[in-house]
């Protein structure tokens, strides 16, 4: 079976894209990864050993948190998808008094108290 | 620095203006040949946080392992991802912090002022790890 590395995790593996093993289950897979190449792991999981919140598994379309988790079976031919989650959004409290001069500046040349005009 | 195409550019930013007032996102998607990366292609995403889409976004999983695995097969990353800001500046926000999790990964935000896209910058997420990461201004080169 095959594990796809996301981007930022490929200079712990090698800068290897993905990594191949045998395994019978996903958690299996996880640890073949990590002690295949030991530096992932601080970056897949937390100081308890368990998956960081923001690391999403996929066994091949499907979240293995909906499955039976690290028990889920894999064969030969599946892949699994470590996805870090992507999110965020603007600023709702406490924007600061810079931003707030800038927003309601009507200066063609966007002027806020950091500009000389 | 990270390079793009005017089209790719031009298409992220008219997201914003399509989705606003809600945030738009998407994924970047390209090569990388050293510290020169460039974004040959953008995956538009749909919104998850329909709860609160005027300032909060999220990509569903199983969209990004698709994209993932789709620009695999293209010879193509993830070099990073957009969103906007309506009626915000194009900075990163504490939650655009805590939520960033691709190191080495560009995040694009273009804020968009009553429905036009405004300025856009982007950030590389960079530091050893969880405990001390940080999101710094980059180059943008867009060329025709």
């Amino acid at each position: 079976m095959k594990i796809l590395l996301p981007t930022p995790l490929r200079q712990y593996s090698g800068k290897q894209p993905s990594v191949e093993l045998k395994a019978s289950t996903v958690g299996e897979a996880l640890s073949g990864l990590v002690s295949q190449h030991p530096d992932l792991r601080r970056h897949l999981y937390n100081e308890d050993g368990k998956l960081r919140a923001f690391v999403n598994v996929y066994l091949n379309d499907e979240d293995v948190r909906y499955l039976e988790k690290d028990a889920t079976p894999v064969s030969d031919g599946d892949t699994i998808s470590i996805v870090p989650s992507i999110a965020g959004g603007k600023e709702v409290d406490g924007l600061s008094n810079f931003w707030i001069a800038e927003l309601n500046c009507s200066c063609p040349m966007r002027c806020c108290p950091a500009c000389c005009c | 620095m990270l390079k793009l195409s005017k089209s790719v550019y031009d298409q992220l930013r008219h997201h914003g203006e399509e989705t606003y007032p809600h945030e738009c996102c998407g994924v970047l998607l390209g090569t990388m040949n050293g510290n020169d990366r460039t974004v040959t292609s953008a995956a538009p995403c749909g919104n998850t946080r329909t709860d609160s889409p005027e300032n909060r976004y999220d990509i569903d999983p199983r969209e990004l392992v698709k994209i993932q695995r789709e620009g695999r097969e293209r010879g193509e990353d993830i070099l990073g991802f957009y969103h906007s800001h309506p009626d915000h500046p194009a900075h990163w926000s504490s939650t655009d912090l805590a939520e960033a999790h691709w190191f080495g990964c560009s995040y694009i935000i273009t804020r968009v002022a009553k429905g036009k896209a405004d300025v856009t910058n982007s950030f590389l997420l960079d530091g050893a790890g969880e405990e001390d990461k940080h999101l710094d201004p980059e180059e943008i080169e867009v060329s025709e």
